[in-house]
């Protein structure tokens, strides 16, 4: 049995402290008035002068997307007010975005660990086996984050923030000035109340199936035979099945809607591929991390090695997508698809080709030679740069939608980061506590033990 | 130079990895082992130097995607620049995306094939090549194990061979090296 060192858990802790300190400073620190949002900029002195014209300039795309008033994109300069207003109303939904993003991000994490942990099942896996506790132990973040993620939406819907721009009422009401053809258009299926309701099934869905795999594990190791693992089976091909349909829809909603007017049909995939990474760079580095502390004596590194395989090729898989996804609207240069980019190549260029780089180009140079698999430190480096490269890929799906040229990786989203981390920590390693770390009587254990690449 | 060698049938890969332990074990040399299919772990077992063939692949990888790049540049920027879609090709670095699948698929290409015409030329096999194996059986079901047994006592060596599990074990002597 595992049992939680007190320093891992004052270190999650101080974390979590650090970073709710953070996240508080980005609220306080958000203006509440146009008059405040003046100041702050003038504050900034000349060098906010001269971005200033050029956030101007690819003003007119962004208030397109906002669904803005007609006219006002025609002379944005005559209209400097409602330009402080809009900027105002960036800044307030900074830091609810960097919440939401960081939050979204360790929920995918787990997620992404359930999806593999019921592959691993529905395939009978003969390799895997021994790490199922370590999988178990991040999926039991999930219920956690299911909460956090469903209060946030809930704030949405109840207009405590406004980082979701199709909830506004006006943009679907015909009478309104702000009436917006193409929200309208899609409010049957993007309308606050289906939207919650759909929220639940897709969390309900993975929370029991999470729930029960969890108990059914735990009952197979006291089993005399092997009907528990049977059922696990059924429950795991069944799931699968519910996944992949819900989590498409879940990437629609929870990120993709913050572009209402624009749409990718391979989305949900793109956000499959980039959770899968994530979530298999944690297993390994919780796997390494335990096998340090002197646990996991059964994992040996050809399980390493082939965790290692799994991050390489999901990033390439995510590459593939990630570029599928630009080439074709890149190509296709349609002015309702090819804004997406456009604002993320103009106002996001660094962390939009940064994250590529981190994404692709760089797992794929360190992790190619077979031999940099096993040596466990080099894992963990290449999964601490392949996690924040894919943080920072949710950050470009969120924050043009959301705050446009108003972002920065400051307090807010640092804060946030290491709010959910220093939870992600405490859950995962207290929930490693609760069971023995071998599930010692899965019928595949033995060649799971011996396996050797 | 009369060289002797002892030429070691066995049925089972496993068993024959075994023996292939134990005749190392006891300090034989084996010259080489003939399978009818690629055998796991046996090159470890064998004591083979690790194959750098990877390395090879990627150089050649490299080697494609270079002449992807220039190829392209040359065809679409330099020689015959088209208007394609409302994208003037004046510039390499701005029409990449739309070169990104060449360039990936001839890196694959090169990488793949000049992999395999590297791995033909270090095993020596060529087109209307008489094959090396001993015996036709390898080809089918048996695993055979050639060992050196110039210094050894034969009868010493046989017996040693068959406590390993050989099924045949024959004495070849011949003039020249095959």
């Amino acid at each position: 049995m595992y049992t939680l060192p007190s320093k891992l858990k004052l270190f999650a802790i101080i974390f979590m402290v650090v970073g709710a300190l953070g996240m508080l400073a980005g609220f306080l620190g958000a203006p509440s008035t146009t008059a405040e949002v003046k100041e702050m900029m003038a504050a900034h002195g000349d060098g906010h002068g001269t971005s200033h014209d050029t956030a101007a300039d690819t003003h007119n795309t962004a208030m397109g997307e906002h669904g803005v008033t007609e006219g006002h994109g025609e002379n944005a300069h005559n209209d400097e007010e409602a330009h402080l207003e809009h900027v105002l109303h960036q800044l307030q939904n900074r830091p609810w975005s960097a919440l939401y993003v960081a939050s979204f991000f360790f929920f995918m994490i787990a997620l992404g660990t359930l999806a593999f942990y019921a592959i691993q099942h529905a395939a009978q896996a003969g390799w895997s086996p021994v790490l199922f506790r370590v999988m178990e132990g991040i999926t039991a973040y999930l219920p956690w984050a299911s909460v956090i993620i469903i209060i946030l939406l809930l704030l949405s819907v109840f207009h405590v923030n406004h980082i979701f721009h199709w909830m506004d009422g006006d943009l679907i009401n015909p009478e309104s000035p702000k009436y917006d053809k193409l929200i309208a258009g899609k409010s049957g299926w993007l309308n606050p109340m289906w939207f919650i309701v759909r929220a639940v099934i897709y969390l309900l869905g993975f929370n029991l199936y999470r729930y029960f795999s969890r108990k059914w594990t735990l009952n197979q190791d006291n089993a005399e035979d092997n009907r528990w693992f049977k059922k696990n089976f059924k429950l795991a091909a069944g799931f699968l099945v519910f996944f992949i349909y819900t989590e498409s829809m879940m990437s629609w909603d929870w990120i993709m809607s913050f572009d209402p007017h624009w749409f990718s049909t391979l989305f949900g995939w793109y956000v499959f591929a980039g959770m899968m990474v994530c979530a298999i760079t944690v297993i390994a580095m919780v796997t390494i991390v335990l096998k340090s502390q002197g646990y996991l004596e059964f994992v040996n590194d050809s399980h390493i090695h082939d965790l290692a395989k799994f991050m390489f090729g999901f990033s390439i898989f995510w590459t593939y997508l990630w570029f599928s996804q630009f080439m074709l609207i890149w190509y296709a240069n349609i002015p309702e698809e090819v804004t997406y980019f456009i604002t993320r190549i103009e106002d996001y260029n660094l962390p939009f080709f940064g994250m590529v780089a981190m994404n692709f180009i760089f797992p794929v140079l360190m992790l190619m030679n077979s031999d940099y698999k096993r040596v466990n430190w080099f894992v963990i480096m290449s999964g601490v740069v392949i996690l924040a490269g894919h943080y920072i890929d949710v950050f470009n799906m969120v924050m043009p939608a959301t705050v446009g040229t108003s972002w920065f990786i400051g307090l807010p989203e640092i804060g946030a980061m290491l709010f959910f981390f220093g939870l992600f920590v405490l859950v995962v390693f207290t929930a490693l506590t609760k069971a023995p770390l071998l599930a010692k009587r899965n019928p595949f254990i033995k060649e799971s033990k011996h396996f050797h690449y | 130079m009369a060289a002797k060698h002892i030429h070691a049938i066995y049925s089972d890969d496993d068993i024959l990895m075994q023996a292939v332990k134990q005749v190392r074990a006891a300090h034989y040399h084996i010259e080489e082992v003939y399978t009818p299919f690629p055998v796991h772990g046996l090159d470890k077992v064998m004591g083979l130097a690790p194959t750098r063939i990877a390395i090879c692949s990627f150089l050649y990888g490299l080697v494609g995607l270079a002449v992807a790049i220039t190829m392209m540049n040359f065809i679409m920027i330099e020689d015959w620049p088209q208007d394609i879609g409302g994208k003037p090709s004046f510039s390499y670095i701005e029409n990449m995306p739309a070169f990104v699948p060449i360039m990936f698929e001839l890196t694959v290409f090169f990488a793949a094939h000049l992999m395999v015409i590297t791995f033909y030329m270090r095993s020596k096999l060529w087109p209307f090549k008489k094959a090396e194996n001993p015996d036709v059986r390898t080809t089918d079901d048996h695993f055979l194990m050639a060992i050196d047994a110039g210094h050894h006592d034969v009868e010493q060596l046989s017996k040693f061979l068959y406590d390993t599990g050989a099924l045949e074990i024959s004495l070849i002597e011949n003039d020249d090296d095959h």
